[in-house]
């Protein structure tokens, strides 16, 4: 993820050049002249956002003065493969739009290297949540033409017998390889994991629990000074979560809705003091791990809308900006949020200030409804480009096309396997 | 779970309430709704501060007119109340629902059912007041001649919304009116924060009361004055912050809709689809509203003793979930009382025990993810009060070609204590949804607006999924039904209305 703060007096300019790269509000044009998102082959989703930060005036509820952060651009996106071959790639195929863009942010020399610069500027992300790993848009897209050609294809009349169902199901796969060699429709075999990328998920997979293990009496002994520490704080910090402005409403929700995915971006202070920083620190590294090794498989605890998230820190570790692409409305997305997984919103964000009042760290907190939706939307911050490489596909859709897919290859099936399978179309 | 939570002053406060939250007035099967704009503030404040509003205190006989008032946003603007009084009512209610484009294509108000087509509730016609009058057979006529008198020195007419005579059928020929929620009128439902593992009819008061507990033991932000402001000594002290009068106390959100049906344009499609067969033409019919024409529900009725429902044999209607059909073999996932009332709970259903409830917590059962992706319906009901209106349509004159010679709809009203949370929800992301329950891309077969979908797919579809194949699927589904006007109002309770009829 990118980050630079804007040159002082460069904001204006810097907004107009973002929306020449938008269809309309909260729309990213594909082929925009600045940065073809849709040239790169690999980007799921991407987005530039100014970090405008409405709420750095909290600090007052701690009766500290706000510190007076940078206003930083962001660039972000998920992409598959190392996200530093996708910047030499875009430095490359779109050096002048990027140029253009970054030329407004501090201490950007516009004959210097471009990718040397963005990495320079590319901040380690605390977090980092991947719905289905793996899964890449070559992928996405390509099973997604071939459930539309097998849905428009099969005869939706009622199976009477078993062995009709395995003539559809080969009537199906004939009509498949034939539109294959056609060239109507692509199925690229997936490229195999790197080793060392294997490697890697390896040792982290058991380095953090080994080193947890390792340190488990040092943790045993400081739980209780550390629950103590936990609940007078949780009982003290000051909560803060003022309705959010009707405009600012507006020019949040102006950006939703074009798609059944949607983007949310937020920004918030961390709590001041040594104790909420360590800890919200730990709980990060925690969700990392948890992302990457567990829930990596369609679904991040209860909740299956969500298709990229991360959580960085910005500004030393004073701030921490969260992203994430999920489908459904917004109003859905809380819901889900307040019902499904409160106890993980409260784990990070009650080390933000001002968060509702949480008890032992996983309780109540984000289950206070109100309070919990004003906060949440007054730190959010509108995305001024967003782009998505697979419009009018939630992640239900894009499982089951993968599971379309892998029917469709398999060798043979069981009658009650290919009923499933038809089922699916 | 239950067990008395020691407040019983709802009782004692339906004098302050008004009956449209208490009763949905079936006797009165005459009624007509008026909305009027402010025209002479003094005579719109001095009418309001004594209209003979129906309060919910049962009466002995029952009376033969009833009348109810709400408010919109400007309405309350028009009256002169203090704008920061307004900034206390929800953000929705005071944005209005035609004036924001994302609000719109939320809740399916596109293409020919865009707020620039509407006949009220959009521009220059957005209502000020709404008068809901009802009458016993034969006293509409005088009652509404009455009313009118009474309001033309302070309103204009922006629509006299006439409704054809209550009976069971609505204008497609289905029951309707079935299933609604039970408010806990005694306060038994648990109010702090807890989850609810079971379905249940009944509903926290706060669902749809302003100023009581809600779902999540909380109280929906209203309004909430300073006792020492002009007048507000009369109202009632807020429950949750007792030094503060509460403005919403007994009063709630209102939305009404304005719908259109094309009855002959439902049933041709339906017998051009069931080639000409009555039978199957009736069937499809019901595997779209998902209950047969007498209001049997396609998935069957079984045995669930399920909190709320009242314990009257004709209620066994709503003695049902959709546990027992989790792919829809029997009620199609798509079909209209499905997406209104997910009937569900807080968890997907799997076994009893506190692991199993951990691991689906957690979301580590794989099955119960898959029926895991409705939202836990207690917090997303309606209370409907709509009336049709037109004149009926017969299948057979549906069928024969012949057009109506008037127009046929419903006036679609609910109420609801959170807008956002309960009725712009259930109509955005279950109704207007095209990928409610992860469906591939179909809105509503009844209410769907039937316009392609980002990728530029249709969603004019019907899937009726079926255990021996491919769900079957109706195409080319055409719009059966038209906004023709909307609008957000607010009900308030009887002291909070002579509140903003007379306060400065």
């Amino acid at each position: 993820m990118v980050v630079a703060p804007i040159a002082s007096g460069r904001e204006a300019g810097l907004r107009a050049v973002l929306e020449t790269m938008n269809v309309r509000p909260g729309m990213a044009d594909p082929g925009n002249a600045l940065l073809p998102f849709d040239e790169f082959q690999n980007i799921h989703f991407a987005r530039l956002v100014i970090l405008e930060d409405a709420t750095v005036g909290d600090f007052a509820v701690h009766g500290l003065k706000a510190p007076s952060f940078p206003k930083h651009l962001v660039f972000m996106g998920d992409c598959d493969g190392p996200s530093r071959e996708l910047l030499a790639d875009m430095s490359r195929r779109a050096d002048a739009g990027l140029r253009k863009i970054f030329a407004h942010c501090e201490g950007f020399d516009v004959q210097a290297d471009l990718l040397g610069w963005l990495l320079a500027h590319d901040l380690p992300v605390a977090a980092n949540y991947v719905n289905w790993v793996g899964r890449t848009v070559r992928q996405a897209k390509q099973e997604s033409a071939l459930q539309r050609a097998l849905s428009s294809r099969v005869p939706r009349e009622e199976i009477k017998s078993d062995t009709t169902v395995q003539q559809v199901r080969q009537d199906l796969v004939a009509y498949a390889k034939v539109e294959i060699r056609a060239g109507r429709l692509n199925l690229t075999p997936p490229e195999p994991t790197p080793v060392e990328w294997q490697m890697r998920k390896f040792l982290n997979a058991i380095g953090i629990p080994l080193v947890g293990l390792l340190a488990l009496p040092l943790i045993l002994v400081l739980l209780p000074f550390f629950l103590i520490l936990l609940r007078i704080r949780e009982k003290s910090d000051p909560e803060f979560y003022p309705r959010p402005d009707a405009q600012a409403l507006q020019v949040l929700r102006q950006l939703e809705d074009h798609d059944v995915t949607n983007q949310f971006s937020a920004l918030g202070s961390v709590k001041p003091g040594l104790f909420r920083r360590w800890l919200v620190s730990v709980v990060l590294l925690l969700i990392e791990y948890a992302c990457r090794h567990i829930f990596n498989r369609g679904h991040l605890g209860r909740v299956q809308t969500i298709h990229f998230a991360r959580w960085v820190f910005i500004d030393g570790k004073a701030r921490i900006m969260f992203a994430s692409n999920y489908d459904g409305s917004h109003e859905a997305y809380m819901d889900d949020f307040i019902n499904k997984v409160a106890w993980g919103l409260n784990l990070v964000f009650s080390n933000g200030i001002g968060w509702p009042r949480t008890d032992w760290l996983i309780k109540r907190g984000a289950r206070y409804e109100q309070r919990f939706k004003y906060y949440q939307r007054r730190h959010q911050i509108p995305s001024q480009v967003w782009y998505k490489a697979y419009p009018g596909l939630t992640l239900t859709d894009l499982q089951r096309n993968q599971r379309i897919r892998e029917g469709l290859e398999r060798a043979d099936m069981s009658d009650a396997e290919a009923l499933s399978w038809l089922r699916l179309l | 779970m239950s067990g008395r939570t020691g407040q019983n002053s709802a009782a004692l406060e339906w004098d302050d309430m008004q009956a449209l939250l208490r009763f949905g007035f079936k006797h009165l099967t005459q009624a007509s709704f008026f909305l009027l704009r402010i025209k002479n503030r003094e005579a719109a404040r001095a009418w309001l501060a004594a209209a003979p509003v129906t309060s919910a205190v049962t009466v002995n006989p029952l009376p033969t007119t009833a009348l109810q008032v709400a408010l919109t946003s400007e309405g309350l603007r028009g009256l002169g109340v203090a704008p920061d009084i307004i900034d206390g009512f929800s953000n929705e209610y005071n944005a209005g629902m035609s004036t924001d484009g994302n609000r719109s294509q939320r809740l399916g108000d596109v293409a020919e059912s865009a707020p620039d087509r509407w006949r009220w509730g959009a521009r220059d016609k957005v209502p000020h007041v709404l008068l809901m009058l009802y009458a016993a057979p034969g006293q509409l006529e005088g009652f509404q001649r009455s009313i009118k008198g009474q309001c033309s020195a302070g309103f204009d007419e922006v629509a006299c919304l006439a409704t054809s005579t209550l009976g069971s059928k609505e204008p497609f020929g289905f029951d309707d009116g079935i299933s609604q929620p039970k408010l806990d009128w005694d306060r038994e439902r648990p109010v702090r924060d807890e989850e609810q593992y079971a379905y249940t009819n009944l509903a926290c008061l706060g669902e749809f009361l302003l100023g009581y507990p809600n779902e999540y033991g909380g109280y929906t932000d209203r309004p909430l004055l300073d006792p020492q402001r002009s007048n507000a000594s009369t109202l009632p002290r807020a429950e949750d912050s007792p030094d503060k009068a509460d403005l919403g106390r007994n009063g709630s959100y209102l939305v009404m809709r304005q719908l259109q049906q094309d009855i002959p344009g439902f049933w041709q499609y339906l017998d051009q689809q069931a080639g000409g067969d009555a039978t199957l033409r009736e069937q499809l019919a019901a595997a779209m509203v998902g209950r047969t024409l007498d209001g049997e529900p396609l998935v069957g009725r079984n045995s669930e003793a399920i909190e709320g429902n009242a314990a009257k044999a004709d209620s066994d209607l709503n003695a049902f979930t959709y546990q027992s059909d989790p792919q829809g073999l029997r009620c199609p996932l798509g079909a209209h009382v499905r997406r209104s009332n997910p009937r569900n709970a807080d968890l997907p259903p799997g076994k009893p025990g506190i692991v199993s409830r951990l691991i689906r917590t957690l979301g580590f059962d794989a099955q119960a993810r898959e029926r895991d992706l409705v939202p836990s319906t207690r917090f997303h009901r309606l209370l409907r009060r709509g009336r049709d209106y037109g004149a009926k349509v017969t299948v057979a004159e549906a069928l024969s070609g012949a057009q109506p010679s008037d127009e046929t709809g419903l006036h679609f009203v609910c109420l609801g204590a959170n807008i956002a949370r309960q009725f712009e929800f259930v109509q955005g992301a279950w109704i207007a949804g095209t990928k409610f329950d992860g469906l591939a891309g179909e809105g509503d077969p009844l209410l769907g607006h039937r316009q392609p979908g980002p990728d530029g797919c249709p969603t004019n579809v019907f899937s009726i999924p079926q255990s021996c194949g491919p769900d079957k699927r109706l195409t080319a589904l055409p719009s059966f039904i038209t906004v023709r006007g909307g609008a957000y109002f607010f009900l308030p309770g009887i002291r909070a209305l002579r509140y903003l009829a007379t306060a400065h």
